[in-house]
Protein backbone atom coordinates (compact mmCIF):
# COMPACT_ATOMS: atom_id res chain seq x y z
CA UNK A 1 0.00 0.00 0.00
CA UNK A 2 2.49 2.49 1.34
CA UNK A 3 4.46 1.22 -2.28
CA UNK A 4 1.98 2.02 -4.25
CA UNK A 5 1.86 5.58 -2.88
CA UNK A 6 5.36 6.01 -3.13
CA UNK A 7 5.28 4.98 -6.86
CA UNK A 8 2.05 7.44 -7.27
CA UNK A 9 4.77 10.29 -5.69
CA UNK A 10 7.49 8.87 -8.14
CA UNK A 11 5.16 9.32 -10.93
CA UNK A 12 3.89 13.12 -10.06
CA UNK A 13 7.87 13.78 -9.72
CA UNK A 14 8.02 12.96 -13.64
CA UNK A 15 5.49 15.03 -14.74
CA UNK A 16 6.89 17.94 -12.53
CA UNK A 17 10.14 17.46 -14.01
CA UNK A 18 9.02 17.30 -17.70
CA UNK A 19 6.87 20.65 -17.02
CA UNK A 20 9.97 21.96 -15.49
CA UNK A 21 11.60 21.58 -18.90
CA UNK A 22 8.82 22.87 -21.10
CA UNK A 23 8.58 25.40 -19.13
CA UNK A 24 12.25 26.70 -19.51
CA UNK A 25 11.53 25.73 -23.25
CA UNK A 26 9.01 28.25 -23.24
CA UNK A 27 10.65 30.62 -21.22
CA UNK A 28 13.93 30.26 -23.52
CA UNK A 29 11.90 30.98 -26.15
CA UNK A 30 9.71 33.82 -25.08
CA UNK A 31 12.86 36.13 -23.56
CA UNK A 32 14.87 35.18 -26.20
CA UNK A 33 12.15 36.99 -28.39
CA UNK A 34 12.10 39.86 -25.83
CA UNK A 35 15.46 40.08 -25.61
CA UNK A 36 16.16 40.83 -29.04
CA UNK A 37 13.15 43.71 -29.09
CA UNK A 38 15.20 44.71 -25.65
CA UNK A 39 18.92 44.73 -27.65
CA UNK A 40 18.77 44.20 -31.51
CA UNK A 41 15.88 46.10 -32.69
CA UNK A 42 17.13 46.67 -36.40
CA UNK A 43 17.67 42.52 -36.38
CA UNK A 44 14.13 42.14 -36.27
CA UNK A 45 13.37 44.99 -38.43
CA UNK A 46 14.92 43.25 -41.36
CA UNK A 47 12.40 42.46 -44.24
CA UNK A 48 12.91 39.02 -45.36
CA UNK A 49 10.16 39.60 -47.89
CA UNK A 50 7.69 42.32 -48.86
CA UNK A 51 5.93 43.09 -45.78
CA UNK A 52 7.20 40.33 -43.53
CA UNK A 53 10.03 41.98 -41.42
CA UNK A 54 12.04 39.00 -39.05
CA UNK A 55 10.43 40.91 -36.11
CA UNK A 56 6.79 39.51 -36.64
CA UNK A 57 8.00 36.57 -38.28
CA UNK A 58 9.63 35.40 -34.89
CA UNK A 59 6.73 37.01 -32.92
CA UNK A 60 3.86 34.34 -35.43
CA UNK A 61 6.47 31.66 -34.31
CA UNK A 62 6.17 32.33 -30.42
CA UNK A 63 2.70 31.86 -30.96
CA UNK A 64 3.19 28.70 -33.02
CA UNK A 65 6.11 27.29 -30.46
CA UNK A 66 3.45 27.80 -27.39
CA UNK A 67 0.75 25.57 -29.67
CA UNK A 68 3.85 22.72 -30.43
CA UNK A 69 4.42 22.55 -26.48
CA UNK A 70 0.88 22.27 -25.40
CA UNK A 71 0.75 19.50 -28.15
CA UNK A 72 3.89 17.60 -26.91
CA UNK A 73 2.77 17.70 -23.18
CA UNK A 74 -0.95 16.83 -23.76
CA UNK A 75 -0.03 13.47 -25.91
CA UNK A 76 2.80 12.86 -23.08
CA UNK A 77 0.47 12.99 -20.25
CA UNK A 78 -2.88 11.66 -21.88
CA UNK A 79 -0.80 8.48 -23.05
CA UNK A 80 2.30 7.81 -20.59
CA UNK A 81 0.76 9.80 -17.72
CA UNK A 82 -2.66 8.75 -17.56
CA UNK A 83 -2.34 5.24 -18.34
CA UNK A 84 0.42 4.33 -15.37
CA UNK A 85 -1.59 6.24 -13.39
CA UNK A 86 -4.58 4.75 -14.17
CA UNK A 87 -2.43 1.12 -14.04
CA UNK A 88 -1.11 2.28 -9.87
CA UNK A 89 -4.83 2.87 -8.96
CA UNK A 90 -5.75 -0.41 -10.38
CA UNK A 91 -3.36 -2.25 -8.84
CA UNK A 92 -4.28 -1.10 -5.37
CA UNK A 93 -7.65 -3.10 -6.21
CA UNK B 1 -14.16 60.43 -42.36
CA UNK B 2 -17.50 59.78 -41.64
CA UNK B 3 -18.56 57.71 -38.83
CA UNK B 4 -21.94 56.86 -37.12
CA UNK B 5 -19.64 56.75 -33.87
CA UNK B 6 -20.70 58.58 -30.89
CA UNK B 7 -24.31 58.19 -32.50
CA UNK B 8 -27.60 56.75 -31.26
CA UNK B 9 -27.09 53.34 -33.13
CA UNK B 10 -30.53 51.69 -33.32
CA UNK B 11 -28.70 48.56 -34.84
CA UNK B 12 -26.38 48.22 -32.19
CA UNK B 13 -28.62 48.73 -29.80
CA UNK B 14 -30.98 46.12 -31.36
CA UNK B 15 -27.89 43.54 -31.37
CA UNK B 16 -26.93 44.29 -28.08
CA UNK B 17 -30.83 43.21 -26.64
CA UNK B 18 -30.81 40.37 -28.75
CA UNK B 19 -27.40 39.27 -26.43
CA UNK B 20 -28.95 40.58 -23.22
CA UNK B 21 -32.14 38.67 -23.97
CA UNK B 22 -30.27 35.38 -24.34
CA UNK B 23 -27.77 35.42 -22.10
CA UNK B 24 -30.98 36.48 -19.38
CA UNK B 25 -32.84 33.54 -20.26
CA UNK B 26 -29.77 31.39 -20.10
CA UNK B 27 -29.37 32.39 -16.45
CA UNK B 28 -33.23 31.79 -15.76
CA UNK B 29 -32.18 28.13 -16.89
CA UNK B 30 -28.99 28.30 -14.81
CA UNK B 31 -30.97 29.74 -11.62
CA UNK B 32 -32.67 26.67 -11.65
CA UNK B 33 -29.74 24.45 -11.21
CA UNK B 34 -27.87 26.62 -9.08
CA UNK B 35 -29.04 25.45 -5.48
CA UNK B 36 -25.81 25.04 -3.84
CA UNK B 37 -22.42 26.76 -3.14
CA UNK B 38 -20.76 24.58 -4.90
CA UNK B 39 -22.98 25.01 -7.68
CA UNK B 40 -22.89 28.50 -7.69
CA UNK B 41 -18.77 28.64 -7.44
CA UNK B 42 -18.11 25.74 -9.91
CA UNK B 43 -21.06 24.45 -11.80
CA UNK B 44 -21.39 21.80 -9.69
CA UNK B 45 -17.68 20.77 -11.59
CA UNK B 46 -19.56 19.13 -14.96
CA UNK B 47 -18.25 21.52 -17.79
CA UNK B 48 -16.30 19.96 -19.99
CA UNK B 49 -13.21 20.41 -21.13
CA UNK B 50 -13.71 21.68 -24.86
CA UNK B 51 -17.06 23.95 -23.18
CA UNK B 52 -14.21 25.42 -20.33
CA UNK B 53 -11.84 25.84 -22.85
CA UNK B 54 -13.79 28.61 -24.63
CA UNK B 55 -15.25 29.64 -21.38
CA UNK B 56 -11.77 30.19 -20.69
CA UNK B 57 -10.70 32.05 -24.02
CA UNK B 58 -14.33 34.48 -23.18
CA UNK B 59 -12.53 35.02 -19.84
CA UNK B 60 -9.96 36.06 -21.13
CA UNK B 61 -10.08 37.91 -24.27
CA UNK B 62 -10.97 40.75 -22.85
CA UNK B 63 -12.12 44.39 -24.09
CA UNK B 64 -8.37 45.48 -23.61
CA UNK B 65 -7.31 42.32 -26.22
CA UNK B 66 -9.81 43.14 -28.97
CA UNK B 67 -9.99 46.71 -28.95
CA UNK B 68 -7.06 47.69 -27.17
CA UNK B 69 -4.60 45.54 -29.42
CA UNK B 70 -5.98 46.61 -32.54
CA UNK B 71 -5.56 50.29 -31.78
CA UNK B 72 -1.96 49.67 -30.35
CA UNK B 73 -0.75 48.05 -33.86
CA UNK B 74 -2.72 50.71 -35.73
CA UNK B 75 -0.80 53.49 -34.05
CA UNK B 76 2.37 51.81 -33.12
CA UNK B 77 2.38 48.83 -35.47
CA UNK B 78 5.08 46.03 -34.53
CA UNK B 79 4.63 47.17 -31.05
CA UNK B 80 1.25 46.56 -30.39
CA UNK B 81 2.09 42.57 -31.24
CA UNK B 82 4.37 42.20 -28.23
CA UNK B 83 0.90 42.30 -26.00
CA UNK B 84 -0.35 40.05 -28.43
CA UNK B 85 2.58 37.70 -27.83
CA UNK B 86 2.90 38.25 -24.12
CA UNK B 87 -0.75 37.52 -23.34
CA UNK B 88 -0.67 34.19 -25.16
CA UNK B 89 3.08 32.66 -23.85
CA UNK B 90 1.38 32.64 -19.48
CA UNK B 91 -1.30 29.99 -21.59
CA UNK B 92 1.58 27.28 -21.39
CA UNK B 93 2.77 28.50 -17.91
CA UNK B 94 -0.48 27.51 -16.70
CA UNK B 95 -1.10 24.18 -18.55
CA UNK B 96 2.64 22.65 -17.33
CA UNK B 97 2.98 24.15 -13.55
CA UNK B 98 -0.45 25.21 -13.00
CA UNK B 99 -3.90 23.59 -13.98
CA UNK B 100 -3.67 19.83 -12.94
CA UNK B 101 -2.14 20.06 -9.56
CA UNK B 102 -4.99 23.35 -8.68
CA UNK B 103 -7.59 20.90 -9.78
CA UNK B 104 -6.79 18.01 -7.67
CA UNK B 105 -6.02 20.11 -4.60
CA UNK B 106 -8.81 23.28 -4.29
CA UNK B 107 -12.13 23.32 -4.75
CA UNK B 108 -13.35 27.31 -5.28
CA UNK B 109 -10.31 29.60 -5.13
CA UNK B 110 -6.20 29.76 -5.19
CA UNK B 111 -5.96 30.45 -1.92
CA UNK B 112 -7.31 26.26 -1.35
CA UNK B 113 -4.00 25.24 -2.39
CA UNK B 114 -1.50 27.44 -1.02
CA UNK B 115 -3.08 27.33 2.01
CA UNK B 116 -3.23 23.82 1.88
CA UNK B 117 -0.38 23.12 4.29
CA UNK B 118 -0.05 26.05 6.19
CA UNK B 119 -1.99 27.80 9.01
CA UNK B 120 -4.99 28.96 7.43
CA UNK B 121 -6.17 32.03 8.64
CA UNK B 122 -3.10 34.39 7.93
CA UNK B 123 -2.93 32.33 4.35
CA UNK B 124 -6.03 33.19 3.35
CA UNK B 125 -5.98 36.82 4.39
CA UNK B 126 -2.99 37.63 2.64
CA UNK B 127 -3.83 35.67 -0.78
CA UNK B 128 -7.40 37.74 -0.46
CA UNK B 129 -5.49 40.67 -0.41
CA UNK B 130 -3.68 39.99 -3.47
CA UNK B 131 -6.55 38.33 -5.53
CA UNK B 132 -8.87 41.59 -4.85
CA UNK B 133 -6.26 43.84 -5.78
CA UNK B 134 -6.07 42.08 -9.34
CA UNK B 135 -9.49 41.88 -9.36
CA UNK B 136 -10.19 45.57 -8.74
CA UNK B 137 -7.48 46.81 -10.75
CA UNK B 138 -9.16 44.26 -13.62
CA UNK B 139 -12.61 45.34 -13.05
CA UNK B 140 -11.67 48.97 -12.72
CA UNK B 141 -10.22 48.67 -16.52
CA UNK B 142 -13.62 47.03 -18.29
CA UNK B 143 -15.65 49.39 -16.02
CA UNK B 144 -13.93 52.20 -17.54
CA UNK B 145 -13.46 50.49 -20.54
CA UNK B 146 -17.52 49.60 -21.02
CA UNK B 147 -18.30 53.34 -20.46
CA UNK B 148 -15.73 55.07 -23.04
CA UNK B 149 -16.86 52.34 -26.05
CA UNK B 150 -21.45 52.63 -25.03
CA UNK B 151 -20.83 56.11 -24.75
CA UNK B 152 -18.75 55.92 -28.54
CA UNK B 153 -20.64 53.16 -30.03
CA UNK B 154 -24.19 53.63 -28.98
CA UNK B 155 -24.09 57.65 -27.70
CA UNK B 156 -25.20 56.85 -24.50
CA UNK B 157 -24.43 58.51 -21.34
CA UNK B 158 -21.21 57.27 -19.75
CA UNK B 159 -22.52 56.76 -16.16
CA UNK B 160 -25.51 55.05 -17.54
CA UNK B 161 -23.80 52.90 -19.46
CA UNK B 162 -21.44 51.59 -16.45
CA UNK B 163 -24.42 51.07 -14.54
CA UNK B 164 -25.93 49.26 -17.32
CA UNK B 165 -22.90 46.88 -17.31
CA UNK B 166 -22.83 46.46 -13.88
CA UNK B 167 -27.08 45.74 -13.62
CA UNK B 168 -26.53 43.11 -16.06
CA UNK B 169 -23.70 41.40 -14.90
CA UNK B 170 -25.30 41.17 -11.52
CA UNK B 171 -28.21 39.61 -12.66
CA UNK B 172 -26.16 36.50 -14.31
CA UNK B 173 -23.77 36.31 -11.39
CA UNK B 174 -26.33 36.78 -8.57
CA UNK B 175 -28.75 34.10 -10.19
CA UNK B 176 -26.92 32.05 -12.43
CA UNK B 177 -23.45 31.81 -10.47
CA UNK B 178 -21.09 29.78 -12.22
CA UNK B 179 -23.23 28.13 -14.62
CA UNK B 180 -24.86 31.20 -16.40
CA UNK B 181 -21.12 33.20 -16.43
CA UNK B 182 -19.88 30.19 -18.43
CA UNK B 183 -22.58 30.37 -20.63
CA UNK B 184 -22.16 33.85 -21.27
CA UNK B 185 -18.29 33.47 -21.66
CA UNK B 186 -18.40 30.64 -23.92
CA UNK B 187 -21.24 32.37 -26.13
CA UNK B 188 -18.76 35.96 -26.32
CA UNK B 189 -15.71 33.41 -27.08
CA UNK B 190 -17.86 32.05 -30.13
CA UNK B 191 -19.11 35.73 -31.15
CA UNK B 192 -15.64 37.53 -31.08
CA UNK B 193 -13.92 35.02 -32.87
CA UNK B 194 -16.68 34.92 -35.48
CA UNK B 195 -16.64 38.77 -35.72
CA UNK B 196 -13.10 38.59 -35.71
CA UNK B 197 -12.99 36.31 -38.90
CA UNK B 198 -15.33 38.27 -40.47
CA UNK B 199 -13.27 41.27 -40.33
CA UNK B 200 -9.89 39.61 -41.26
CA UNK B 201 -12.11 37.78 -44.07
CA UNK B 202 -12.88 41.22 -45.51
CA UNK B 203 -9.43 42.96 -44.68
CA UNK B 204 -7.46 40.25 -46.73
CA UNK B 205 -10.07 39.91 -49.40
CA UNK B 206 -8.37 42.58 -51.45
CA UNK B 207 -4.98 41.52 -50.58
CA UNK B 208 -5.90 37.77 -52.44
CA UNK B 209 -5.72 36.70 -48.85
CA UNK B 210 -1.97 37.25 -48.12
CA UNK B 211 -1.29 38.93 -44.89
CA UNK B 212 1.99 39.83 -46.31
CA UNK B 213 0.71 41.73 -48.79
CA UNK B 214 -1.71 43.33 -46.19
CA UNK B 215 1.39 43.97 -43.86
CA UNK B 216 3.33 45.67 -47.42
CA UNK B 217 0.52 48.26 -47.87
CA UNK B 218 0.89 49.26 -43.94
CA UNK B 219 4.50 50.09 -44.77
CA UNK B 220 4.32 51.77 -48.17
CA UNK B 221 1.35 53.87 -46.20
CA UNK B 222 3.38 54.86 -43.08
CA UNK B 223 7.11 53.18 -43.56
CA UNK B 224 9.23 49.94 -43.08
CA UNK B 225 9.20 51.27 -39.43
CA UNK B 226 5.65 49.68 -38.40
CA UNK B 227 6.87 46.23 -39.02
CA UNK B 228 9.95 46.84 -36.24
CA UNK B 229 9.93 47.51 -32.82
CA UNK B 230 9.88 51.05 -32.11
CA UNK B 231 9.47 54.28 -29.71
CA UNK B 232 7.08 52.17 -26.86
CA UNK B 233 9.67 49.87 -26.08
CA UNK B 234 12.76 52.06 -26.19
CA UNK B 235 14.25 51.29 -22.67
CA UNK B 236 15.35 47.61 -22.57
CA UNK B 237 14.66 46.68 -19.03
CA UNK B 238 10.69 47.93 -19.64
CA UNK B 239 10.76 45.23 -22.16
CA UNK B 240 11.46 42.30 -20.36
CA UNK B 241 9.91 44.17 -17.19
CA UNK B 242 6.25 44.02 -19.39
CA UNK B 243 7.62 40.42 -20.76
CA UNK B 244 7.68 38.92 -17.15
CA UNK B 245 4.25 40.38 -15.76
CA UNK B 246 2.67 39.07 -18.70
CA UNK B 247 4.05 36.16 -19.09
CA UNK B 248 4.30 35.08 -15.28
CA UNK B 249 0.45 37.33 -14.65
CA UNK B 250 -1.92 34.71 -16.38
CA UNK B 251 -1.31 31.90 -14.08
CA UNK B 252 -1.76 34.48 -11.19
CA UNK B 253 -5.09 35.63 -12.43
CA UNK B 254 -7.96 34.82 -9.95
CA UNK B 255 -10.83 34.08 -12.29
CA UNK B 256 -8.79 31.88 -14.77
CA UNK B 257 -8.02 30.13 -12.16
CA UNK B 258 -10.96 29.41 -11.11
CA UNK B 259 -12.53 28.31 -13.81
CA UNK B 260 -10.33 24.98 -13.13
CA UNK B 261 -12.51 23.91 -10.64
CA UNK B 262 -15.69 23.84 -13.03
CA UNK B 263 -13.78 20.70 -14.73
CA UNK B 264 -14.64 17.00 -13.24
CA UNK B 265 -10.84 15.99 -12.97
CA UNK B 266 -7.16 16.98 -14.16
CA UNK B 267 -7.34 15.51 -17.71
CA UNK B 268 -10.66 17.68 -18.55
CA UNK B 269 -8.92 20.85 -17.03
CA UNK B 270 -5.61 20.09 -19.22
CA UNK B 271 -7.78 19.77 -22.18
CA UNK B 272 -9.19 22.75 -21.21
CA UNK B 273 -6.26 24.61 -21.25
CA UNK B 274 -5.27 23.00 -24.60
CA UNK B 275 -8.14 24.50 -26.16
CA UNK B 276 -8.07 27.71 -24.74
CA UNK B 277 -4.47 28.06 -25.91
CA UNK B 278 -5.61 27.17 -29.91
CA UNK B 279 -8.53 29.72 -29.39
CA UNK B 280 -6.54 32.52 -27.81
CA UNK B 281 -3.70 32.33 -30.23
CA UNK B 282 -5.66 32.03 -33.03
CA UNK B 283 -7.51 34.95 -31.81
CA UNK B 284 -4.00 36.84 -30.98
CA UNK B 285 -2.91 35.79 -34.56
CA UNK B 286 -5.43 37.40 -36.00
CA UNK B 287 -4.86 41.01 -33.87
CA UNK B 288 -1.95 40.79 -36.56
CA UNK B 289 -4.29 41.36 -39.12
CA UNK B 290 -7.07 43.44 -37.52
CA UNK B 291 -4.37 46.10 -36.56
CA UNK B 292 -2.76 47.11 -39.39
CA UNK B 293 -5.95 46.26 -41.31
CA UNK B 294 -7.24 49.19 -39.70
CA UNK B 295 -3.95 51.26 -40.21
CA UNK B 296 -4.20 50.51 -43.83
CA UNK B 297 -8.68 50.92 -44.44
CA UNK B 298 -9.21 53.27 -41.86
CA UNK B 299 -6.10 55.41 -41.26
CA UNK B 300 -3.72 56.64 -38.00
CA UNK B 301 -5.23 60.05 -38.19
CA UNK B 302 -9.02 59.36 -38.41
CA UNK B 303 -8.06 56.69 -35.42
CA UNK B 304 -6.84 59.03 -33.62
CA UNK B 305 -9.26 61.48 -34.17
CA UNK B 306 -12.15 59.91 -32.46
CA UNK B 307 -9.92 57.97 -29.56
CA UNK B 308 -6.73 58.91 -28.99
CA UNK B 309 -5.50 55.46 -27.41
CA UNK B 310 -6.73 54.27 -30.69
CA UNK B 311 -9.48 52.17 -29.02
CA UNK B 312 -12.09 52.65 -31.45
CA UNK B 313 -9.89 51.19 -34.02
CA UNK B 314 -11.08 47.90 -34.60
CA UNK B 315 -14.96 49.07 -34.91
CA UNK B 316 -13.97 51.62 -37.17
CA UNK B 317 -12.56 48.94 -39.32
CA UNK B 318 -15.99 47.19 -39.14
CA UNK B 319 -17.92 50.68 -40.63
CA UNK B 320 -15.68 51.11 -43.41
CA UNK B 321 -15.79 47.36 -44.70
CA UNK B 322 -19.60 46.60 -43.51
CA UNK B 323 -21.19 49.44 -43.29
CA UNK B 324 -23.79 50.37 -40.25
CA UNK B 325 -24.83 46.95 -39.64
CA UNK B 326 -21.45 45.04 -39.17
CA UNK B 327 -20.42 48.33 -36.69
CA UNK B 328 -23.28 47.44 -34.81
CA UNK B 329 -22.23 43.53 -34.79
CA UNK B 330 -18.69 44.74 -33.73
CA UNK B 331 -20.00 46.82 -31.01
CA UNK B 332 -22.27 44.36 -29.82
CA UNK B 333 -19.87 41.85 -29.95
CA UNK B 334 -17.37 44.44 -27.57
CA UNK B 335 -20.23 44.86 -25.18
CA UNK B 336 -20.61 41.47 -24.71
CA UNK B 337 -16.80 40.69 -24.35
CA UNK B 338 -16.50 43.14 -21.16
CA UNK B 339 -20.09 41.86 -19.58
CA UNK B 340 -18.63 38.37 -19.95
CA UNK B 341 -14.71 39.52 -18.27
CA UNK B 342 -16.52 41.29 -15.58
CA UNK B 343 -18.94 38.16 -14.58
CA UNK B 344 -16.35 35.95 -14.48
CA UNK B 345 -14.10 38.73 -11.89
CA UNK B 346 -16.90 39.48 -9.79
CA UNK B 347 -18.10 35.39 -9.28
CA UNK B 348 -13.82 35.24 -8.23
CA UNK B 349 -13.71 37.95 -6.02
CA UNK B 350 -17.15 37.08 -4.36
CA UNK B 351 -15.23 33.21 -4.05
CA UNK B 352 -12.54 34.97 -2.33
CA UNK B 353 -14.49 37.01 0.07
CA UNK B 354 -17.07 34.59 1.22
CA UNK B 355 -15.04 30.98 0.62
CA UNK B 356 -11.44 32.43 1.75
CA UNK B 357 -12.32 35.47 4.19
CA UNK B 358 -16.16 34.63 5.86
CA UNK B 359 -15.84 30.77 6.16
CA UNK B 360 -12.24 30.59 6.92
CA UNK B 361 -11.32 32.99 8.57
CA UNK B 362 -14.40 34.76 10.10
CA UNK B 363 -16.09 31.18 10.92
CA UNK B 364 -12.65 28.83 11.02
CA UNK B 365 -13.68 26.82 8.18
CA UNK B 366 -17.03 25.77 9.45
CA UNK B 367 -19.98 27.56 8.05
CA UNK B 368 -23.33 25.47 7.32
CA UNK B 369 -24.62 25.56 3.30
CA UNK B 370 -27.30 28.02 3.70
CA UNK B 371 -24.89 30.38 5.60
CA UNK B 372 -22.26 29.79 2.24
CA UNK B 373 -24.56 30.12 -0.54
CA UNK B 374 -26.15 33.16 1.28
CA UNK B 375 -22.69 35.10 2.05
CA UNK B 376 -21.76 34.18 -1.66
CA UNK B 377 -24.46 36.08 -2.85
CA UNK B 378 -24.41 38.98 -0.39
CA UNK B 379 -20.66 39.41 -1.55
CA UNK B 380 -21.58 39.29 -5.56
CA UNK B 381 -23.42 42.05 -4.35
CA UNK B 382 -20.78 44.10 -2.77
CA UNK B 383 -18.52 43.85 -5.53
CA UNK B 384 -21.09 44.27 -7.98
CA UNK B 385 -21.87 47.63 -6.05
CA UNK B 386 -18.13 48.37 -5.94
CA UNK B 387 -17.26 47.61 -9.71
CA UNK B 388 -20.19 50.22 -10.38
CA UNK B 389 -18.31 52.61 -8.01
CA UNK B 390 -15.02 52.41 -9.20
CA UNK B 391 -16.12 52.57 -13.10
CA UNK B 392 -17.67 55.48 -12.05
CA UNK B 393 -14.47 57.32 -9.99
CA UNK B 394 -12.34 56.14 -12.20
CA UNK B 395 -13.72 57.71 -15.28
CA UNK B 396 -10.58 58.52 -17.93
CA UNK B 397 -7.97 56.26 -16.63
CA UNK B 398 -6.06 54.29 -19.38
CA UNK B 399 -8.13 50.57 -19.82
CA UNK B 400 -4.49 49.27 -21.22
CA UNK B 401 -2.88 50.58 -18.45
CA UNK B 402 -5.08 49.52 -16.12
CA UNK B 403 -5.09 45.54 -16.93
CA UNK B 404 -1.52 45.96 -17.35
CA UNK B 405 -1.37 46.72 -13.86
CA UNK B 406 -3.48 44.21 -12.49
CA UNK B 407 -1.10 41.37 -14.50
CA UNK B 408 1.57 42.83 -12.86
CA UNK B 409 0.05 42.51 -9.14
CA UNK B 410 -0.86 38.45 -10.30
CA UNK B 411 2.29 38.15 -11.78
CA UNK B 412 4.21 39.11 -8.43
CA UNK B 413 1.45 38.57 -5.54
CA UNK B 414 0.02 35.19 -6.07
CA UNK B 415 1.95 33.35 -8.85
CA UNK B 416 5.29 33.18 -6.62
CA UNK B 417 3.45 31.62 -3.68
CA UNK B 418 1.34 29.54 -5.92
CA UNK B 419 4.38 27.67 -7.33
CA UNK B 420 6.44 28.10 -3.96
CA UNK B 421 3.72 26.22 -2.10
CA UNK B 422 3.45 23.56 -4.82
CA UNK B 423 7.00 22.74 -5.65
CA UNK B 424 9.15 23.58 -2.39
CA UNK B 425 9.13 21.06 0.83
CA UNK B 426 10.67 23.79 3.15
CA UNK B 427 8.15 26.47 2.08
CA UNK B 428 6.44 27.73 5.38
CA UNK B 429 3.42 30.33 6.33
CA UNK B 430 5.13 32.84 7.44
CA UNK B 431 7.06 32.57 3.52
CA UNK B 432 3.72 32.76 1.83
CA UNK B 433 2.24 35.65 3.57
CA UNK B 434 5.38 37.46 3.29
CA UNK B 435 5.97 36.71 -0.26
CA UNK B 436 2.06 37.51 -1.06
CA UNK B 437 2.63 40.92 1.03
CA UNK B 438 5.30 42.06 -0.25
CA UNK B 439 4.55 41.04 -3.77
CA UNK B 440 1.05 43.30 -3.62
CA UNK B 441 2.89 46.11 -1.99
CA UNK B 442 6.39 46.65 -4.09
CA UNK B 443 4.12 46.11 -7.58
CA UNK B 444 1.58 48.97 -6.00
CA UNK B 445 4.19 50.84 -4.59
CA UNK B 446 6.61 50.99 -7.90
CA UNK B 447 3.65 51.23 -10.37
CA UNK B 448 2.96 54.31 -7.85
CA UNK B 449 6.47 55.90 -8.52
CA UNK B 450 6.66 54.81 -12.19
CA UNK B 451 6.97 56.88 -15.43
CA UNK B 452 2.96 56.57 -16.09
CA UNK B 453 2.00 57.46 -12.63
CA UNK B 454 4.64 60.55 -11.89
CA UNK B 455 5.31 62.00 -15.75
CA UNK B 456 2.46 61.36 -17.23
CA UNK B 457 -0.54 61.32 -14.92
CA UNK B 458 1.10 63.70 -11.96
CA UNK B 459 2.97 65.82 -14.19
CA UNK B 460 6.43 65.66 -12.10
CA UNK B 461 9.48 66.01 -14.37
CA UNK B 462 11.07 62.45 -13.53
CA UNK B 463 9.49 59.55 -11.91
CA UNK B 464 11.65 58.04 -8.70
CA UNK B 465 11.09 54.53 -10.15
CA UNK B 466 12.80 54.18 -14.16
CA UNK B 467 10.42 51.72 -15.48
CA UNK B 468 6.97 51.76 -16.74
CA UNK B 469 6.20 47.83 -15.72
CA UNK B 470 7.03 46.92 -11.99
CA UNK B 471 7.91 42.75 -12.77
CA UNK B 472 11.06 42.99 -13.24
CA UNK B 473 11.58 43.49 -9.18
CA UNK B 474 8.42 42.89 -7.68
CA UNK B 475 8.07 39.48 -9.25
CA UNK B 476 12.09 38.24 -8.21
CA UNK B 477 11.77 39.69 -5.05
CA UNK B 478 8.43 37.78 -4.02
CA UNK B 479 10.37 34.61 -4.90
CA UNK B 480 13.20 35.81 -2.61
CA UNK B 481 11.04 36.89 0.27
CA UNK B 482 9.49 33.42 0.14
CA UNK B 483 12.44 32.04 0.32
CA UNK B 484 14.28 33.72 2.55
CA UNK B 485 11.56 34.12 5.38
CA UNK B 486 10.84 30.55 4.93
CA UNK B 487 14.39 29.42 5.48
CA UNK B 488 14.34 31.75 8.32
CA UNK B 489 11.25 30.11 10.01
CA UNK B 490 11.20 26.12 9.16
CA UNK B 491 7.47 25.50 9.86
CA UNK B 492 7.13 21.43 10.97
CA UNK B 493 4.17 20.47 10.19
CA UNK B 494 4.50 22.25 6.70
CA UNK B 495 7.31 20.17 5.58
CA UNK B 496 5.74 16.74 6.83
CA UNK B 497 2.53 17.41 5.01
CA UNK B 498 4.40 18.14 1.91
CA UNK B 499 4.67 14.41 1.08
CA UNK B 500 0.15 14.25 0.85
CA UNK B 501 0.07 17.48 -1.09
CA UNK B 502 2.73 15.77 -3.97
CA UNK B 503 0.33 12.91 -3.77
CA UNK B 504 -2.66 14.37 -4.49
CA UNK B 505 -1.11 16.65 -6.94
CA UNK B 506 -0.29 13.45 -9.55
CA UNK B 507 -3.90 12.78 -9.27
Amino acid sequence: MNDRKQSIIALGDERWRFSFWLTGIMMAIYFGFILLIAYNKPLLGTLIMPGLSLGILFGALVIVAAWVLIYVYVRWANTYYDRKLSRLHQEAE
Amino acid sequence: MNTNLGQFNPLAITFFFVFVAISLGITYWAAKHTRSTSHFYTAGGNISGFQNGLALAGDYMSAASFLGIAGLVALNGFDGLIYSIGFLVGWPIVMFLIAEPLRNMGRYTFADVVAFRMRQKPVRVASAIGALAVVCFYLIAQMVGAGNLIKLLFGLDYNLAVLIVGGVMLAYVIFGGMMATTWVQIIKAVLLLAGTILLVVMVLAPFGFSPTALFEAAANKYGDAVLAPGKQVSDPLDAISLGMSLMFGTAGLPHILMRFYTVPDAKAARTSVMYATIFIGFFYLLTFVLGFGAMVFVGQDAIKAIDAGGNMAAPMLAEVLGGNAFLGFISAVSFATILAVVAGLTLSGAATLSHDLWVNVVRHGSADENEQFKVARASTLVLGAVAIVLGIVFKGQNVAYMVGLAFAIAASANFPALVMSMMWRRFTTKGAVSSMLVGTITSLVLIYLSPTIQVTILKHASALFPLKNPGLISIPLAFAVGIIVSLASPEHRAEEKFEEEHRIHAG
